[in-house]
């Protein structure tokens, strides 16, 4: 429920800042998920597969590629939300959560 | 090769250059200068890489090495939180700087109502959970030292343990001469902060230099590299899943409880603004430090003989390819690493210690307290400087007791895990406002215990502390208590198991326990200002300052602020207050204000127990919550009358506005209808004199022209009667004094009747189109009187229907249980202005003529009104249109 003062909808500017914010808030849960990824990738099993085709485990280059190249994603995407917060002026920024 | 003493002499160098840096910075810090770059975004973001000790630096290749991929882990957890600033850091870096929060035992007391026990609890905690963390330090340089000595060949074997005693001396020094210089509000120290910057350039500089060396210069390109890692030991994912999620849960806990980053990211603070560029920057930065840490220890287990220790890959690597120049950069970065982590974190944990142990303790025994003369800052510097030198000579035990044997990453997982007891407590008390200090207690007890049963104790070995027999079969025998295999979860990774078991028994017992409790009122206060931080961050009362003294207060903050400091802040207090002399009267807010002064240089418990002393106890009682909640409803009540009335005031203003318009209209209306009035009198008055005059003096006047003549007067007095009855029947109605002949009657003879009579008065040029089959409507009303309104608007539409073939339409019609009544012409219409004002009296349109006064349509509204029916205006039908309204009970359905 909004509180009483604070308008119900916004103006386009204002609606921007926050939905930049909505995305900053969002950006650590997409990094986590991601870098739970390798969770689900096979292990290589000391044991010989029980049975032919079991999947290739993942291999290393391809798994440093992975995690680096969402670490690099992330610092990107941050970094364009922060310049794009930065652009709009603070007075009109928001104060509560919105 | 680089002789040792070559290594030794770099290093001396580099030492002496950090000094001058840190030097210069706290000069230039004195004097305001340079404040750019000292409060700038990338020294904060730098100073943030105090994360990266030498367990990064030698460690991680190491990890690598022996583990695969998962030395990362310890990287991405911070770097989620640094994405994540908005969650948790930026309440923790408000919260930090509005209430002058001077360390992470400081915060969670603060929290939970200043409470000492509490504070003593957490330092005591992060004394231990630190400790084999600046072990692994000494025992980095150590190690890379030895590494140096050993290629140097036999002849000049150093001593590790004395080698160790040196390095843990000189860091001792630099702590003490950068970290206890003063005793400032906040806990700011720009010498440090700008060092640690310095050394966080040189390791990345190291680290990738060495990095890139060993990709383009070794192992010869980007591919080759890739292959060479595929085909390696490590060349395959191998990952238990639970470790993978455990450590960067435990990285990401440990970055924002470990005492050393809670005073880089929080105190050291300048600017919040600098959170959001290190939140992008900072995990640059990691990215950057783990990049190579791979190729590093691929090609090391390719190149180096088997046995070599892959902790200093970093350092054997170049050494073995005759790059000394490179291994000696590679060193001074792991020194750096070393040195500015033990820095930052001894200094915190002094703090911690020399405001929550020894100054509540200095306080008890001297029996005379706070108010007793002498200066406290030499006291607070002298603890913190013996804090330094016991913190790091624990490490240097620790260092000694563990042989100096671990690899470096479990012995840094066993501190991660420690310090991260304190997340529940922490996270609760800044989002939850039912955490309280018994459940604070408890479930950093709880984590606590179990942290050091299992995994502290059981990580010197089996045999050194815990006996192998309780390791192996638990505790008198009792199987569901061995230390790595608790309740008899067996198959699980320690590190995982004692990680899982410590922080969930921690978090469960916190929360358990706090809703069971219920909290002291300045718990309340604080929970309740923690977790609203941004909601106001304005400090709620809490002294009832009356009994204090302004002279001891004084006295209080001379000992800790210092003479000068003290006394410029009761005169600026003073004149504030507008008083004259040094002392300002102790109210409330000053009190308030001076006891957080007082905790940006001893803490907040310290500094709560000092003012407590002098104003005699805790004066928050339930009652000051309840009328501090009381004061902002008050004032939120208060605003939102204020609102209402102004929003009230601005109608009211408004409906004035308008009001005075209308009168203005009205009163010009009413000058230009007394000269029309006494125009429309004058006029036949002068013809009736004139002709009477004519009749009474001319002689000889033939029988015609005296009847013309006695006709013309006869016309004019009629006309004159019109307009007289016209007035007088007006002023009649609008008293309300007319009598109502009720009788009952077909709308339709009304009409005719109407028509007849209007049409009779002139020379009835107009068309009146009428639908008879609707105005068979029974009427019981005054028929005359509505006659009346029928004619004038009839004449009116005569008169002033300005079509080329004028046409009037009479509509009858029912709406909802009234019956209305249009008279549509095809005129021209009334203009939007004048449709307010046509149905006042003497109002006339324009200037079309003189044959009216300006009452007809005045004299309808007020019959309709006391015929309990209305005439309106109708717009939209292309012409002027009158709609009479005659309600239900007067119009009766024809049968």
């Amino acid at each position: 429920m909004p509180q009483p003062g604070t308008p119900l909808f916004l103006e386009r500017r204002s609606y921007r800042v926050r939905r930049v914010m909505d995305a900053v808030r969002l950006l650590p849960v997409l990094g986590l998920a991601l870098w739970m990824v390798p969770l689900l990738w096979p292990v290589a099993d000391p044991l010989p597969p029980v049975q032919d085709g079991a999947a290739t485990p993942v291999s290393m280059s391809a798994a440093l590629t992975y995690i680096f190249g969402v670490w690099a994603g992330l610092i990107v995407l941050c970094l364009l939300l922060w310049s794009r917060a930065r652009r709009i002026p603070p007075d009109t920024a928001p104060s509560g959560q919105g | 090769m680089a002789s040792l003493n070559t290594l030794i002499a770099v290093c001396l160098i580099y030492v002496a250059f950090l000094f001058g840096v840190a030097f210069a910075a706290e000069r230039a810090g004195i004097r305001g200068r340079a404040g750019w770059l000292l409060r700038s975004p990338l020294v904060y973001t730098l100073s943030l890489s105090i994360y990266c000790t030498a367990w990064t630096f030698y460690g991680a290749v190491g990890y690598a090495a022996r583990s695969g991929l998962e030395y990362v882990t310890i990287y991405l957890g911070p770097s989620l939180v640094m994405i994540g600033w908005w969650w948790v850091l930026r309440r923790l870096v408000r919260i930090g700087r509005s209430h002058k929060v001077t360390s992470i035992a400081d915060l969670i007391s603060s929290r939970y109502g200043k409470s000492n026990t509490l504070a003593i609890v957490v330092t005591l905690m992060a004394v231990i959970g630190v400790t084999p963390y600046i072990a692994l330090q000494l025992q980095s340089v150590t190690l890379s030292l030895s590494i140096f000595a050993s290629a140097e060949g036999a002849a000049t074997r150093i001593d590790s343990a004395s080698s160790a005693l040196w390095v843990a001396a000189g860091l001792a020094l630099f702590t003490v001469l950068f970290g206890t210089r003063n005793l400032n509000a906040n806990e700011r120290h720009h010498g440090v902060v700008i060092a640690v910057a310095v050394e966080a350039v040189v390791k990345l500089v190291a680290l990738l230099a060495v990095g890139i060396f060993v990709v383009w210069g070794v192992a010869g390109g980007l591919p080759q590299t890739l292959a060479r890692i595929d085909a390696s030991p490590i060349g395959t994912w191998q990952m238990q899943g639970s470790r993978w999620a455990a450590l960067t849960v435990l990285s990401a806990a440990a970055f924002l409880c470990l005492p050393r980053m809670f005073q880089v990211m929080v105190v050291e603070n300048d600017d919040e603004r600098h959170l959001q560029i290190a939140s992008w920057a900072f995990p640059l930065y990691l990215m950057l430090m783990s990049l190579f840490v791979v190729p590093i220890a691929v090609v090391g287990l390719d190149l180096l003989p088997p046995g070599s220790n892959p902790d200093l890959f970093v350092l054997s690597l170049p050494l073995s390819q005759g790059r000394d120049g490179l291994a000696t950069l590679s060193f001074l970065g792991g020194f750096s690493s070393a040195t500015s982590m033990v820095i930052v974190a001894t200094l915190a944990l002094s703090t911690m210690v020399s405001n929550h142990v020894v100054m509540p303790i200095w306080l008890t025994l001297r029996t005379g307290g706070a108010t007793q003369s002498g200066d406290v800052r030499d006291v607070v510097i002298f603890a913190r400087r013996v804090s330094i030198l016991v913190i790091i000579a624990l490490g240097y035990v620790y260092y000694r007791a563990s042989g100096g044997s671990g690899a470096l990453a479990a012995i840094g997982l066993i501190s991660f895990a420690g310090v991260a007891q304190f997340l529940p407590v922490t996270l609760g008390g800044i989002f939850w406002r039912g955490a309280t200090r018994m459940g604070a207690l408890v479930g950093l007890g709880t984590g606590f215990g179990l942290w050091v049963y299992t995994m502290l104790l059981p990580g010197f070995g089996a045999g050194a502390i815990l006996p192998a027999g309780v390791i192996d079969a638990g505790p008198w025998g009792i199987s569901w208590l061995r230390p790595q295999a608790l309740f008899g979860v067996e198959g699980l990774d320690p590190t995982v198991h004692a990680v899982l078991w410590s922080l969930a028994l921690n978090s469960l017992s916190f929360v358990v326990v706090s809703l069971v409790t219920f909290p002291r009122p300045l718990e309340r206060l604080q929970g309740a200002q923690f977790v609203n931080i941004f909601d106001h961050s304005g400090q709620a009362r809490g002294w009832n300052a009356s009994v204090a003294e302004s002279e001891d207060l004084m006295i209080m903050a001379q000992r800790i602020l210092g003479a000068a400091e003290a006394q410029s802040l009761f005169q600026s207090e003073a004149r504030r207050q507008g008083l004259s002399g040094h002392l300002p009267e102790p109210t409330p807010k000053f009190v308030q204000g001076l006891e957080r002064e007082l905790a940006g240089s001893v803490g907040a418990a310290t500094a709560h127990a000092m003012i407590g002393q002098i104003v005699g106890g805790t004066s928050v009682s339930v009652q000051d919550l309840m009328a501090v909640a009381d004061e902002s409803a008050q004032m939120l009540e208060y605003s939102s009358q204020l609102e209402a009335k102004s929003r009230e005031l601005s109608q009211t203003a408004a409906q004035l506005r308008e009001a005075n318009e209308k009168l203005t209209e009205l009163s010009l209306q009413k000058d230009a209808f007394l000269s029309q009035i006494s125009h429309e009198l004058r006029t036949p008055m002068t013809s009736i004199r004139a002709f009477s005059e004519i009749l009474r003096d001319t002689e000889g006047l033939h029988p015609e022209e005296k009847t013309k003549y006695a006709s013309i007067i006869h016309v004019e007095t009629i006309r004159l009667t019109r307009l007289l009855d016209d007035l007088l029947d007006l002023s009649v109605l609008e008293n309300g004094q007319v009598t109502l002949n009720r009788q009952s009657g077909a709308l339709s003879d009304v009409l005719d009747h109407a028509i007849t009579t209007a049409q009779a008065s002139t020379d009835g040029r107009i068309a009146i189109r009428r639908s008879r089959g609707n105005e068979a409507v029974m009427l019981q009303t005054d028929l005359d009187r509505l006659s009346q309104v029928f004619i004038n608007l009839i004449t009116n539409a005569q008169k002033y229907c300005a079509a080329d073939a004028p046409a009037l339409t009479i509509d009858v019609a029912r709406d909802g249980g009234a019956v209305v009544v249009d008279f549509i012409d095809n005129g021209s219409g009334i203009p939007a202005q004048a449709r307010q004002v046509m149905f006042e009296k003497f109002s006339r349109l324009g200037l079309q003529d003189n044959k009216g006064a300006g009452l007809g349509l005045a004299i309808c509204r007020e019959i309709m009104h006391r015929l309990g029916g209305d005439v309106v205006y109708r717009t939209g039908t292309g012409g002027t249109a009158f709609r009479v309204i005659l309600p239900q009970a007067q119009s009766l359905a024809a049968q």
